[in-house]
């Protein structure tokens, strides 16, 4: 058989609409938090294995955490002050509910354990997690997807602010209800791994308990191609985005053994770290980043990479080792850095890279990296450059990067060592029975498939459109239109076409109820969905939508024009009260108007004909 | 392991322990994984394997399972620690009685461990290493809830050998449940005792990153180091964060909370001195200062002394035999100090009889007075005696102490009503 190109495995995490997982909290999240509790988390000895001195003075000195309460959403549970309460019985159901729809084999006896992470998201330290299934499986396309675990586990807490001082965390999310779903290294091709993802989400839904969203189901893609590495993209939010993640990633990988493959050739070895304070060189450079630095008292400090000319930025932005290496060097405080591949640019001049050519002595095959910075930053930052550079020699790292919105990904940090996890002696254990799998397994709820033939035979749309319509996860919206309005083929045209393009999540169902409505009220065509769907993904209301588009009998230009009589008619007044008379003369406004546009909308009208007026 | 007999005797047939890693199939499904301790509330027929995952599962054993041995753990060495000693630092000791701040997890088992090594504990926490050179000693290693009279006897008088050794304060960590009888048992025990004893305690156990054990015990070891006041003391969170705690009189300090790691206050006069998280310390109130006299430790205690809650409908029929066998009694009374009139014979008889009768409230804030009601009067007449606003529980150990160390029961009740420990106080200042 030959070597597959691609070996790739998801691990999803998808919050519970239940109260929180150990407390009778909600799991809402809230725009506000109050106060601010000074918390500081220390490794423990048995976490270091043994006592790491260097690492306890670290901690015990330095590293704090903010942690705001929210209203409803956070309790003392929440702050560590006092012990967790029992499962909730909702999200435990879902996870045997889940656990039985993949075909899993249940664990008898449930456990739960604390996993240890001290970087602040849990106010203990740690996380609750306990193991629930194994060995279950989906189909996707004829092939089977093995499900290795299902674990229900506590969401952390939200940061909220990140300064060089302080990391604030909001405790709203903490203890939200998590199913982990790990599925074996099965996918082969970046479709297929969007094709699992939207399988495990379909039935993550079906069971009704699952909160919708943005930020409510999160991906972690673990990916590795030949001769490459294994690379963990955690975090990812947008389903539709997964397989220019994974795309990308394999031709991340591709490059960099390109990289490798021409370091050997050319027999580089791996680069010395030997700096030079080029402070002095760069005083009158007119970079910005150079005088923004140097005005802060920092320096200018470069090093020297033989044998790596090309590779930070070559064959026209094909090889690309220096972004790499600025990624690594971010991570130290340090805004970036600058290589011979890019440079002359950013206001360095062709005479600043010829001298510091001369000044190391460089070949036409030899690189610098310059970063200028605080000089600590510097030569921290500049160290994990070129322990980067040096690793392209041997390969691949293994890495955790993060998604970024445009499908691509940035090094965050390295792949973390097994998970530390001890038992959580506060949560006895839970046994499942088999009577309670029994009540589980009568009580399915509806299957996926099962959801499309429904659709089928109760609404008359095609097979194909049912299908659809269910793997976007739509089916509920679906249903809701077709039994308001009756309109069920119109609305799967649109939901499968128009709305299926646009991100699921820039209009609320409400507002495409709403659009049914008016449709059904004749207040505008059917051919009109189209565009109206592209105004409320703007963020726009259907009337305004209408209004903008020009499908009403009375326009925004009619009523922008009886509006703006009705404030000629009271510019003394207007001009007195400026804005605060919009509320005065909404009245006139509305009875001019005689109900043909909304309050909302002709507010807005108001406003701008006042603001003309008074400049 | 305490598996169930039948576990017990198939895992001991081939040969598996603690840390084991088996394989082990049943009911169709084949685990590998580490064989961990039974789990008090885990089903009889169950095994508990920790799998590579890191994850513990329980697997129902049945008559047809196979349970195979894959390999036995490696014997874990234990390295000996040894804190070094630095010139011009303070001679702290640090005394283990047991508790939440002595216990840890196991880290390969996860099971608690009654004590954590408190010299390893200690050795944890690197910034009390750069306050003072720290000695630990294990003085027992108990739930708090098990101390009594002969326990805080062989506290008082450890505490004692230490500064009589040259410790320049002492420090005892003490499971929080019962630190405030402690404290107060210790202040009595030790009267003008010449330098600081802190009793500290935690909420939330060591082996979490979160513990307040840690930056308890810093405070605790700097409140010593700077010798600011003589006597027993109460270190524990002020607040919710780890940025600020309190120094409570010993003989006042009470746990208000069952889990917050601010628990402990103190009714009626507030924290003795209050410090941030850098060690800044601001002082509430006058403390006597540290001399280089000797400690001395007067340890006997009257064991025949009961604390009694009164509660509305106490049947004097049920308590008699518990009052007259008493040779003290503290009652924790309604409001200012009473209880219903259906007790009075019997405490009339009590007292009668030698036994002192205490009144103390379980209001907890305020002063007891049994002036003001005709029960109150009717309390007095009946020979019972009121102690300002004595905490019940400082009360019944002064009691103890009292009734053992005078030589009659006048002067014992001359001595309950007499300040010893800054343990009751005839002035509480307006809140307002």
């Amino acid at each position: 058989m030959s070597e597959r190109e691609l070996t790739c495995g998801i691990e999803i995490h998808q919050q519970l609409d239940t109260k929180k997982l150990f407390c009778n909290c909600e799991s809402t999240l809230c725009d506000e938090g109050y106060g601010a509790v000074y918390r500081k988390l220390r490794p423990t000895v048995s976490e270091l294995g043994e006592m790491d001195k260097a690492a306890l003075v670290q901690h015990g000195k330095d590293v704090f955490f903010t942690y705001q309460s929210c209203k409803g959403s956070s309790c003392l549970g929440e702050l560590d002050e006092e012990p967790p309460g029992p499962l909730n019985k909702d999200a435990m159901e879902t996870a045997l509910t889940f656990s039985t729809m993949i075909n899993a084999d249940m664990i008898d006896e449930v456990h739960y354990m604390r996993k240890m992470a001290i970087d602040g998201s849990n106010t203990s330290g740690f996380q609750r997690t306990a193991l629930f299934s194994t060995g279950g499986y989906v189909e996707v396309g004829g092939k089977k997807i093995g499900i290795l675990s299902v674990c229900l586990e506590e969401d952390s807490a939200r940061k909220v602010e990140a300064t060089a001082e302080e990391t604030v965390y909001r405790m709203d999310r903490l203890g939200v209800p998590l199913i982990e779903v790990a599925t074996a290294p099965d996918m082969e091709t970046p479709e297929e791994v969007m094709e699992v993802a939207l399988k495990i989400g379909n039935i993550f839904r079906a069971t009704k308990r699952v909160k919708r969203g943005i930020g409510t189901i999160r991906e972690d893609l673990n990916i590795s191609i030949p001769g490459g590495a294994r690379v963990e993209i955690k975090g990812a939010q947008e389903l539709r985005l997964l397989p220019d993640y994974v795309r990308n990633e394999m031709e991340r990988q591709k490059m960099l053994i390109r990289v490798k493959d021409i370091l050997i050739q050319r027999g580089v070895g791996p680069s010395e770290f030997s700096l030079e304070d080029v402070t002095e060189m760069f005083s009158k450079s007119a970079s910005k980043v150079i005088k923004g630095a140097l005005a802060e008292k920092g320096k200018v400090i470069a090093v020297k990479l033989p044998g790596f000319a090309g590779l930070l930025n070559g064959d026209n932005g094909k090889l690309r080792l220096g972004s790499e290496m600025a990624q690594y060097a971010r991570t130290r405080g340090v805004k970036g850095i600058f290589h011979s591949d890019e440079l002359p640019n950013y206001g360095i001049e062709q005479e600043y890279v010829d001298s510091l050519k001369a000044h190391f002595g460089l070949s036409s095959e030899d690189a610098f990296v310059i970063c200028a910075a605080k000089e600590k930053r510097a030569v921290d930052a500049l160290r994990v450059s070129v322990e980067r550079a040096n690793q392209a020699i041997i390969g691949v790292p293994n890495e955790t990067r993060d998604p970024l919105p445009d499908g691509t990904t940035r090094y965050s940090r390295p792949l973390p060592g097994a998970a530390r996890m001890y038992p959580e002696t506060d949560v006895p254990p839970i046994s499942i029975t088999d009577d309670m799998l029994d009540r589980i397994r009568n009580n399915l709820p509806e299957f996926p498939e099962e959801i499309a033939k429904r659709l089928v035979s109760t609404y008359g749309i095609n097979a194909q459109q049912a299908n659809q319509i269910v793997r976007q996860g739509r089916d509920e919206l679906f249903v809701k239109i077709s039994e308001e309005t009756g309109m069920a083929g119109i609305a799967a045209t649109l939901i499968t076409t128009a709305y299926a393009e646009l991100d699921p999540h820039a209009i609320p169902d409400e507002r495409m109820l709403e659009t049914f409505r008016l449709l059904k009220a004749n207040r505008f065509s059917k051919e009109a969905l189209p565009s109206i769907l592209k105004e409320l993904a703007g963020g726009s209301d259907v009337e305004g939508a209408i209004c903008k588009l020009g499908l009403e009998a009375v326009g925004c230009d009619e009523a922008s024009e009886m509006i703006a009589k009705i404030v000629k008619e009271r510019e003394d007044f207007v001009r007195s009260k400026g804005l605060d008379a919009i509320g005065p003369l909404m009245g006139p406004v509305m009875a001019a108007l005689r109900g043909k546009i909304d309050g909302k909308q002709a507010n807005d009208l108001l406003a701008a004909e006042i603001k003309k007026l008074i400049g | 392991m305490s598996y169930s007999i039948s576990i017990s005797k198939r895992l001991e047939a081939i040969g598996a322990k603690e840390g084991s890693r088996l394989s082990v199939a049943s009911r169709g499904k084949t685990f590998v994984g580490t064989l961990m301790p039974h789990h008090e509330f885990s089903g009889e027929d169950i095994i508990i394997l920790k799998l590579s995952s890191g994850y513990n599962i329980g697997i129902r054993i049945l008559e047809d399972s196979d349970i195979k041995v894959l390999g036995q753990p490696a014997p874990v060495l234990k390295r000996d620690i040894l804190l070094e000693k630095k010139a011009g630092l303070p001679n702290i000791t640090i005394i283990g009685t047991g508790g939440t701040i002595s216990s840890a997890a196991d880290p390969k088992t996860g099971a608690m461990q009654p004590q954590h090594s408190s010299a390893e504990f200690v050795s944890g926490i690197q910034e009390i290493t750069d306050i003072a050179n720290i000695t630990v000693k294990a003085a027992m290693a108990i739930f708090s809830e098990n101390m009594n009279a002969d326990r805080w006897k062989d506290l008082a008088e450890a505490v004692a050998e230490e500064m009589n050794n040259g410790a320049d304060g002492v420090v005892i960590m003490h499971g929080t449940d019962t630190m405030g009888y402690t404290a107060s048992a210790l202040s009595f025990m030790l009267g003008d005792v010449p330098k600081p004893v802190v009793l500290v305690g935690a909420q939330r156990s060591p082996d979490r990153p979160s513990s307040d054990a840690p930056s308890n015990m810093t405070a605790a070891v700097r409140f010593c180091a700077k010798g600011g006041a003589a006597g027993v003391f109460v270190v524990m969170h002020e607040a919710l964060g780890d940025d600020s705690f309190a120094v409570h009189l010993g003989t006042r300090a009470r746990k208000m909370h069952t889990s917050r790691r601010d628990a402990f206050k103190s009714p009626n006069t507030g924290p003795f001195a209050v410090m941030d998280k850098d060690g800044n310390t601001t002082f509430k109130m006058e403390g006597r200062a540290v001399s280089e006299g000797k400690a001395a430790a007067a340890t006997k205690m009257e064991k025949a002394v009961t604390l009694i809650q009164y509660y509305p409908g106490m049947d004097p029929k049920l308590f008699e035999d518990v009052i007259m066998k008493s040779k003290g009694i503290v009652i924790s009374g309604t409001g200012l100090g009473h209880v219903g009139s259906d007790m009075i014979p019997l405490i009339r008889k009590a007292v009668a009889g030698g036994t002192i009768v205490v009144a103390a409230s379980q209001c907890t804030e305020g002063t007891t007075s049994l002036n003001v009601y005709s029960t109150g009067r009717e309390m007095l007449s009946a020979g019972v005696i009121t102690v300002q606003d004595m905490l019940p529980e400082t009360a019944y150990v002064k009691l103890m102490w009292a009734l053992a160390n005078s030589d009659d029961t006048d002067e014992a009740k001359r001595l309950m009503m007499t300040p010893l420990a800054n343990e009751m106080s005839g002035r509480r200042v307006a809140d307002v």
